[in-house]
């Protein structure tokens, strides 16, 4: 029996139409996937009641990946080939890469310089792209068991900051995974959209955001339904984890000073110890979100006991310069969107760091107003995505404005003397096409090179270069009198496509421009054409179960219609289709489906002179005692 | 000559305390809506299938009912298929949503979601 969920009136799908539409929140540390129940906005769960699936993929030796808790729990003892927080990495190259001496994995940079990075794991060669593809694979089978149905299309939600190859990259990654993007979104404005902001009146938000291991401030103001990135700023390596190491540390500290009062000796911990002693700090800092003091007690591998009591005072001045840290970039973003805080008409909270208290009164005590905190910081990026995603399926009726994003850094082209000429500035609302015209510098020129570029410096050289291409066959004629038109183009996803046209002779030169940091068709066709790879032998076992399927129906029926009229036939007759069944039963049990499809046939064949007789028989019985006009034929 | 009406019973349509408060809840959540509607639809792969709305406004064919606080509508014509009906809501593995209870089934496609009377 399918489970029904109420529609919008009028809205009701057909059986088997429903339009299922899933939110992603792609995070670096953990991933989650949310959907619109009878109107409600809510986190799916694994079986195991994990909202959560750790952002971990690690690559098995059997050739088995698997993602999230398990991997995460493997983590330490196969770092090489476990893939911790793959995002930082999405369309990015090696240069990019600044802490590379810190990351355990061997990465390979591709001969072309302006290509992605790509991991040597033991299963092979794999780009960030694939590896994202697999923890989305993971989200898009929990969505698909838990919506009982083929999905129509998800949301995925980007940093604010992610620039065109970033986007690009996490498009790809959907793409692979099997996944319909209805659209790419900003994660502060899925967080806006959780707290229905987009329904309130116009104004400026801040969307604070302290995850895990990254902090991301944003900026967002609200006119007549767009959200606009006014600014963003962050610490990419400031988290939740940096206050349970504070824990941790500490309790170190206090564990040497016992021994050293024992006058005993400190040996350094294990890895399982440390590991232990993590957990258990991070337990004792969620503790503390509701309570006066925490109690730390463990037994380490040496045998000795620790046992130590952190208050919420001492946790607060350990902490303090982390909670502090934050505000320098939040300090930044302010006077980069050139505001005050009498500006900022709400804050959000995202991130399930900000349950700390400190954290809280710290934003609640720099912007003089109480942040919006009932939604769970942990889902509400994900509750955020899976509202856009059922609006833009059409589960919703046409009163509900469809929100629209901005460009998130302007988009130009190189001229003469390395210069950026910006054609669609930051903060144009998507989808957007606009252009400009362009000429040649010398005489007789007859071709032009075009390098694509973002950002919003003023030098070629101080921005990212998405792209170049040539365009060819320009008339010869004197310098600046060719007429070209160059057109660039962002789609609502946020991704770019450049053209140039060749005015004033006429003759057109159509180009069309991919993200270099992207991958090409051919790339995606391959990768799509090894995941397939599984699919073979997927489709073998089925194979193999529908032969076994038919071979025990035939031989059931067989048998019972030998049971009910085996005096139809000879006794030679009925031994040679004994023989048949007795040759079918054995070959059933191989692995091989076309030599059952075949026992099967064989079987089938063996008994059609019975099978003709039986229906004579029943024929006749059904004939018997009865007029020719009674019988229609 | 007196013309004499044939007299219909109608049963109810009721809710399970569970289903009651979902409604409840979902209806909360979306700030607006009287009640829900049950109705069938004349399509799917054995004759008709549920639909399951929220209820902005009533039209003046509609029959209301009472279950556990919720409005419950229904219009005439789906009436007659699901009179008696006990709206559910479960769990079934990661799913979870409303359940028909109809006496009125005779046979269901194997999906559920239409059915024959």
């Amino acid at each position: 029996m399918a489970l029904l969920q109420i529609s919008e009136p009028g809205m009701s799908a057909a059986p088997h139409q429903h339009k299922l539409a899933i939110g992603i929140d792609l995070g670096t540390t953990n991933s989650l996937v949310a959907t619109v129940f009878s109107g409600m906005s809510k986190v799916l769960q694994d079986e195991h009641g994990h909202a959560l699936l750790p952002s971990v993929v690690r690559y098995l030796p059997s050739g088995e990946v698997v993602v999230g808790h398990e991997a995460q729990a493997q983590q330490s003892a196969d770092p090489v080939n476990t893939v911790v927080s793959v995002k930082r990495f999405m369309g990015r190259s090696l240069k990019d890469i600044a802490d590379r001496a810190h990351i355990p994995y061997h990465f390979v940079d591709s001969a072309d310089t302006t290509k992605h990075l790509q991991i040597q794991t033991r299963a092979g060669l794999r780009t960030p792209i694939e590896i994202s593809a697999e923890i989305l694979k993971t989200l898009k089978a929990r969505a698909e068991k838990s919506l009982g149905g083929e999905l129509t299309g998800a949301v995925i939600t980007v940093p604010a900051y992610f620039d065109d190859a970033q986007r690009q990259a996490t498009k790809d990654a959907a793409r692979l995974a099997g996944l319909n993007v209805l659209r790419l979104l900003n994660e502060p404005t899925a967080a806006a959209v959780a707290y229905g902001l987009d329904n309130a009146a116009e104004g400026t938000f801040v969307i604070y955001d302290l995850g895990g291991g990254t902090f991301d401030v944003s900026i967002l103001k609200l006119t007549k339904g767009v959200f606009e990135v006014l600014a963003t700023n962050g610490d990419s390596a400031l988290g939740g984890d940096d206050f349970d190491h504070r824990i941790y540390c500490w309790v170190l500290d206090e564990i040497r000073t016992k021994v050293r009062e024992s006058h005993g000796h400190f040996n350094p911990l294990n890895e399982q110890d440390t590991r232990l002693l993590l957990t258990k700090s991070r337990q004792a800092k969620e503790w503390l979100t509701d309570n006066h003091e925490a109690q730390i007690t463990c037994r380490l591998s040496d045998g000795s006991f620790v046992d130590v009591t952190l208050t919420a005072t001492q946790f607060l001045e350990l902490t303090q310069h982390l909670v502090t840290k934050t505000l320098s970039p939040t300090l930044k973003a302010m006077r980069d969107a050139n505001l005050g805080i009498e500006d900022i008409k709400g804050v959000v909270l995202v991130g399930g760091a900000t349950r700390m208290p400190q954290v809280r009164h710290a934003v609640e005590d720099y912007f003089q107003q109480t942040p919006l905190t009932n939604l769970d910081p942990d889902k509400v990026v994900a509750l955020g995505a899976a509202i856009q995603a059922n609006a833009l399926v059409g589960n919703r009726s046409e009163e509900d404005l469809l929100l629209l994003d901005v460009t998130p850094l302007s988009l130009g082209l190189e001229t003469m003397g390395g210069l950026v000429e910006k054609i669609i500035p930051r903060n144009s609302t998507l989808p957007v096409a606009r252009a400009q015209d362009f000429t040649t510098y010398k005489d007789g020129q007859t071709a032009m090179s075009i390098q694509v570029l973002q950002g919003e410096r003023e030098l070629v050289a101080d921005c990212r270069s998405l792209a170049r291409f040539e365009l060819r066959g320009i008339p010869p004629m004197a310098a600046g009198a060719a007429r070209i038109r160059v057109t660039f183009q962002v789609d609502a996803d946020g991704l770019l496509s450049v053209s140039a046209r060749e005015q004033t002779s006429g003759i057109e030169a159509n180009v069309v421009v991919k993200p270099s940091y992207g991958l090409t068709e051919d790339e995606i066709t391959q990768m799509l054409k090894s995941s397939f790879g599984s699919a073979e032998t997927d489709k073998k076992s089925r194979m193999l179960a529908e032969a076994r399927v038919s071979a025990g129906a035939i031989i059931q029926s067989v048998k019972l219609a030998l049971a009910a009229d085996s005096n139809l036939i000879s006794d030679v007759e009925k031994l040679a289709i004994e023989a048949e069944i007795l040759k079918l039963e054995a070959i059933a049990k191989t692995e091989d489906a076309a030599a059952i499809n075949k026992a099967v046939d064989s079987l089938n064949h063996a008994t059609e002179a019975f099978a003709a007789a039986r229906m004579n028989a029943s024929v006749s019985r059904a004939l018997a005692g009865k007029n020719l006009d009674e019988v229609n034929l | 000559m007196t013309e004499i009406g044939k007299v219909i019973f109608i049963m109810a349509i009721t809710l399970t305390q569970t289903a009651a408060d979902r409604v409840e809840k979902f209806l909360a959540n979306r700030g607006k809506g009287i009640g829900l509607r049950l109705g069938v639809k004349t399509t799917g792969c054995s004759g008709m299938a549920y639909t399951l709305e929220f209820v902005d406004e009533l039209h003046p064919e509609d029959t209301s009912f009472e279950s556990h606080g919720v409005k419950v509508i229904v219009d005439p014509k789906s009436l007659v298929y699901i009179d008696g009906t006990e709206l559910d809501f479960t769990k079934e593995g990661l799913n979870e949503g409303f359940k028909f209870n109809n006496p009125n089934v005779k046979d269901e496609c194997g999906c559920g979601e239409s059915f024959t009377v």
